[in-house]
């Protein structure tokens, strides 16, 4: 293994981490809720007619913007797919069908759970790092 | 009102922090998940940075006796380690292995590279969906 330092951005990525756990701690204190975009974006999906609807889409608006926010700030963010076509596809079947099934994603499990030390969420974190770990070892990365 | 212009505004810094961190870069999310060659570390300062600040804050938050905006904390009540979180895990470690992308960077990217993304949001979509049917 070697430190690919080229693209190696530490800084940025602790600022934006700090930021992505500023949210999740704002949803909790306003809402009590978890902010896990799987969860989020599911429950949109299976169950439209909540009363939960109206925070969840706002929140999907926000998270839309935010991106865009940046940009405008600091030019285009940088976006290089890998997968395209059936692959992207699958990849995202499998995201979907897994994130349902598993209850969470990296947000949910990766970001609140470990924080709340939850064991379920941190041996989620382990099982789908390790999983991604080892399928762009067998399709290249 | 104030309940939902909150929500978006915590949506609005998930996204932005998403993007300054690099996860909106399939790419980048392959880089830190190809540990045997070029191993790219960002993306674990992202995991740090959220965790320190949930770590600190969720307690803080969680010793009052009510959210602001809503009547009661919902926290997820299931603890044990059972089946379908290790299958449903193993099956989304694939899928951001294969796509560099998972749930909240696939829908902030609608935003910022539609054509490339759209189908992938679209599939998962439609997991999300059946996948809540699937029992294990």
């Amino acid at each position: 293994m070697t430190i690919d330092w080229v693209n190696f951005t530490p800084i940025a990525s602790l600022i934006g981490g700090v930021m992505v756990g500023c949210a999740a701690l704002l949803l909790m204190a306003l809402h009590g809720r978890i902010m896990g975009v799987s969860g989020i974006a599911g429950a949109l999906v299976r169950t439209p007619k909540s009363k939960d609807t109206g925070w969840r889409l706002a929140f999907i608006i926000g998270l839309l913007a935010g991106p865009l926010f940046i940009a405008a700030l600091s030019g285009p963010v940088e976006s290089i797919f890998v997968a395209d076509g059936m692959l992207l596809a699958i990849a995202g079947l499998l995201v979907g069908v897994g994130t349902a099934i598993g209850s969470g994603c990296t947000s949910g499990h990766g970001i609140c759970g470990i924080s709340r030390l939850s064991l379920r969420s941190i041996t989620a974190t382990c099982t789908f790092v390790a999983f991604g770990m080892i399928t762009v070892f067998i399709v290249g990365g | 009102m104030t309940r939902l212009l909150s929500a978006a505004f915590i949506g609005l810094i998930f996204g932005a922090g998403l993007a300054i961190s690099g996860m909106l870069n399939p790419e980048k999310v392959q880089g830190f998940l190809d540990i045997t060659r070029i191993w790219d570390p960002s993306l674990a300062f992202v995991m740090v940075g959220g965790i320190a600040v949930t770590l600190i804050g969720f307690p803080i938050v969680l010793k009052r006796p009510n959210p602001i905006f809503a009547e009661m904390f919902q926290l997820p009540k299931l603890t044990k380690i059972d089946r379908p979180i290790l299958i449903g895990a193993a099956l989304f470690g694939v899928g951001w292995g294969l796509g560099g992308l998972c749930p909240g960077p696939a829908i902030a990217s609608l935003s910022t590279n539609f054509s490339a993304v759209l189908l992938f949001v679209v599939m998962m979509l439609i997991g999300l969906w059946a996948g809540a049917k699937i029992k294990l």
